[in-house]
């Protein structure tokens, strides 16, 4: 009895003794957490910044993923306990949390590069543009050919049967509904704006709901392509670009109504390591290392100055090649910075009844 | 007549000596106890307290705006408020914006009233250039939104401490303008569709684990230990392996070309690929291959403190092998089968990963709207309050089913 007790006292302080330990904060080496969407993006921008950048600094870089979660950030700031220190974000949440301030506000001086060379930096206060991407939807040419060259097929299941992937939010799925369903480029938002048009993007997705695969990551849409899961689906043009080049796939784009937008870092208010978050965002912005990333993966570069670094051969499958932009949407990030989040609701409503 | 106490070895009378020592004995077993019980203190009743109070606490509103809450202290609801009360939103609102709170103040608005959000924002940055009032009509130019008691009525609600809207809205129901209670637009409703249907997910996955479950406890019991040993190892494994690790193997299994319609393909039994994956069928099968364990364990430990002689006597009295199943075997397992029962049901209620991968869009069971409602929506009064009514129900059901079964008679071995 009396050796249990003396023998479970030690353990005890054993177990204490360890916990203890573990608390002890690791060495003072610089760390920088870098948050990104995953899949090839994160990997071309793992190539072209992360990596060179811990090289030439010696900090320690952790990188985790999320799929745009503006709830994720704005719960980190709230608490007080920023762990994100560079955060790549889509254009919706560079503007709403800036109005909710939750990103810093971004000194241009320590960017190091002027704000005027960068295509959208006088639109955004709280976060630098990075590259540009385009949604798009693609299609396997070893399936279907001939394959949707329109983004009517996209919504025309007597033409083309099969089920579709499109991403689980209303971005870009509302537009792509009102074009479908015949309404003008031009008047888009305009339509968008009312409850009426509201209803008749989400009828005309009623339309094509129970042949759809929804997915969250970047990663899903070429993988769900190859897998034979779904016969087009829609994902950013460099993921396909990456499926097509790395893997072999035979994957087509469809350009048709395509929606080019920025994707931009941001830096999440009252972070610890807002100097060496600067000094990344700099690194990032540089018009050699934003020319190198366009190796990895076809989103072109925000700096203006990167575009005459650019291999010629990568520019066609840039979303700003003129012969891809010829029916591009205009997305209106500040239509979604404000409704975003009561359109999302109301698609997570939609999604689950 | 008084009698002469009876004293212990050391002097003591024995009531006294008895007293002290079941003191000790009593101090030793909470000393031994204690450290558990801080720790589901802390790690289980704490938060479910915090949650319960998140649910019903919303005071954030209120320290944003001050002013408001203070001026519609006496308001009616009637008609509109006075300009007092425009003011102090307009000086709210002011404030707001040089603490980059008015995003904040839209949001809570919103859940009130759909759409305000933008506007309340827009409200903000115009009144920055607005210096002085009267603000009653300023305000109405802005926006008219400003002009409907509607919106009064939703500011004024916000601004209590205590607040009922978050469980309302959890069940689908909402205050109007008027301060009616009624039903979420059908847009908007999925609450008490997916409560529902949780329950329902979580029954059928119970009775499938029962139905595969109790044929094969019997057999672990019967059999030789060896053998039963060896089967049972069968049954261990698949349970201590990661639930995030079966889970994907179902989705590899059922997938559209998976192997699982491989072989339905091969035996002619479809001429394309049926949809598991994604779907109600995959959510269930997952699920009951997740909690046949937990139902099947129990029922087994019962069945082996069965005595085989029960049923010997009742055949050796004439009864035949069914008749002495049903109505000598059967009977002693029940506190076993309910233990299980209560268990995988309880345990269904709350699935969180296997229906997000394996299941569609309409096989989301409740979790999954809690996870909606703190990672895209941040709205950490709406999580609670579904998880508390969450709660509610599951009480509500084990105290029906002690009327039922009888606590009590459950048994884990």
């Amino acid at each position: 009895m009396r050796l249990l007790a003396s023998v479970s006292g030690l353990a005890l302080t054993g177990v204490a003794a360890l916990t203890l330990t573990m608390t002890i904060p690791a060495a003072a080496e610089e760390s920088l957490t870098v948050v990104s969407w995953g899949g090839a993006y994160q990997e071309s921008q793992r190539e072209a910044y992360m990596t060179p950048f811990a090289k030439e600094t010696g900090t320690k870089i952790t990188e985790e993923e999320y799929n745009g979660e503006i709830a994720k950030i704005r719960a980190m700031v709230e608490a007080g306990n920023v762990t994100w220190d560079a955060v790549d974000v889509d254009t919706q949440t560079a503007l709403a949390a800036c109005a909710e301030g939750i990103l810093e506000t971004i000194d241009y001086a320590k960017i190091g590069v002027d704000r005027s060379k960068i295509i959208g930096g006088d639109i955004f206060d709280c976060a630098v543009p990075s590259i540009l991407y385009s949604t798009i939807f693609a299609y396997d040419t070893d399936k279907l050919n001939p394959g949707p060259t329109t983004i009517n097929d996209l919504f025309d299941t007597q033409k083309f049967p099969g089920k579709r992937a499109l991403q689980k939010g209303p971005f870009i799925n509302l537009e792509w509904a009102l074009i479908a369903d015949g309404v003008p480029a031009a008047d888009l938002y305009k339509v968008l704006n009312t409850p009426e048009g509201v209803d008749r993007a989400f009828a005309k997705l009623d339309t094509i709901k129970k042949d759809v695969v929804w997915w969250d990551a970047g990663a899903q849409t070429p993988q769900l392509l190859a897998d034979g899961e779904v016969i087009m689906g829609s994902t950013w043009n460099g993921r396909i670009f990456n499926a097509v080049k790395k893997e072999g796939k035979h994957f087509q784009i469809v350009w048709d109504a395509q929606a080019p937008d920025y994707d931009l870092w941001a830096i999440p208010k009252g972070t610890p390591r807002l100097d060496l978050a600067y000094k990344f965002l700099a690194f990032s912005t540089r018009a050699d290392n934003q020319a190198n990333q366009t190796k990895y993966i076809s989103y072109g570069p925000a700096n203006t100055d990167a575009s005459a670094l650019i291999d010629p051969a990568v520019l066609a499958d840039l979303p700003s090649a003129p012969a891809n932009m010829k029916t591009a949407l205009t997305v209106d990030a500040g239509f979604w910075a404000d409704k975003g989040e009561e359109l999302r609701e109301r698609f997570n409503a939609w999604l689950a009844q | 007549m008084t009698v002469a106490a009876v004293l212990t070895a050391d002097g003591l009378p024995l009531k006294v000596k008895l007293r002290r020592v079941e003191r000790a004995r009593k101090i030793r077993a909470t000393l031994l106890v204690l450290p558990l019980f801080l720790f589901i203190a802390v790690s289980f009743v704490a938060p479910i307290v915090v949650m319960l109070r998140n649910a019903v606490l919303d005071p954030k509103f209120s320290t944003i705006m001050p002013l408001t809450t203070e001026a519609l202290e006496g308001w009616s609801g009637a008609n509109l408020p006075d300009e007092a009360a425009f003011a102090a939103l307009a000086a709210d609102l002011k404030q707001a914006q040089t603490d980059k709170t008015t995003a904040f103040v839209g949001k809570r608005l919103n859940y009130d009233i759909s759409g305000i959000r933008s506007k309340v924002i827009a409200t903000g940055r115009k009144l920055e250039k607005l210096e002085t009032g009267p603000y009653r009509d300023s305000l109405i130019a802005i926006d008219p939104i400003w002009g409907e008691v509607a919106t009064w009525a939703a500011v004024e609600r916000a601004t209590h401490r205590v607040t009922s809207s978050y469980l309302l809205n959890a069940v689908d129901l909402e205050w109007n303008g008027a301060g009616d209670l009624v039903n979420t637009p059908v847009e908007r409703a999925v609450y008490r569709a997916v409560f529902v249907r949780t329950m329902g997910i979580a029954l059928s996955v119970t009775l499938i684990t029962l139905v595969l479950g109790f044929p094969l406890a019997y057999l672990l019991a019967i059999l030789p230990t060896r053998t039963a040993n060896l089967l049972m190892i069968l049954v261990l494994i698949p349970f201590w392996t990661s639930l995030l690790v079966r889970t994907t193997a179902w989705f590899v299994l059922l997938q559209d070309h998976g192997i699982v319609n491989d072989a339905i393909q091969f035996l002619h039994l479809s001429d394309h690929p049926l949809r598991l994956i994604f779907s109600r069928v995959g959510t269930i099968a997952a699920m009951t291959h997740i909690q046949l364990p937990f139902t099947l364990l129990p029922i087994y430990s019962v069945m082996k403190t069965i005595s085989p002689s029960y049923v010997r006597a009742a055949r050796s009295l004439g009864a035949g092998p069914y008749y002495a199943f049903w109505r000598i075997y059967f009977p002693q397992t029940v506190p076993g089968i309910a233990a299980g029962c209560l268990l995988t049901f309880i345990l269904c209620l709350g699935y969180y990963i296997t229906p997000a991968l394996v299941g569609g869009p309409t096989d989301q069971m409740v979790s999954s709207l809690v996870a909606l409602s703190i990672n895209q929506e941040n709205n950490w009064g709406k999580a609670s309050a579904l998880g508390a009514i969450l709660l509610m129900a599951t009480l509500v059901l084990y105290f029906v089913y002690n009327r039922l079964v009888g606590i009590e008679k459950m048994k884990l071995g």
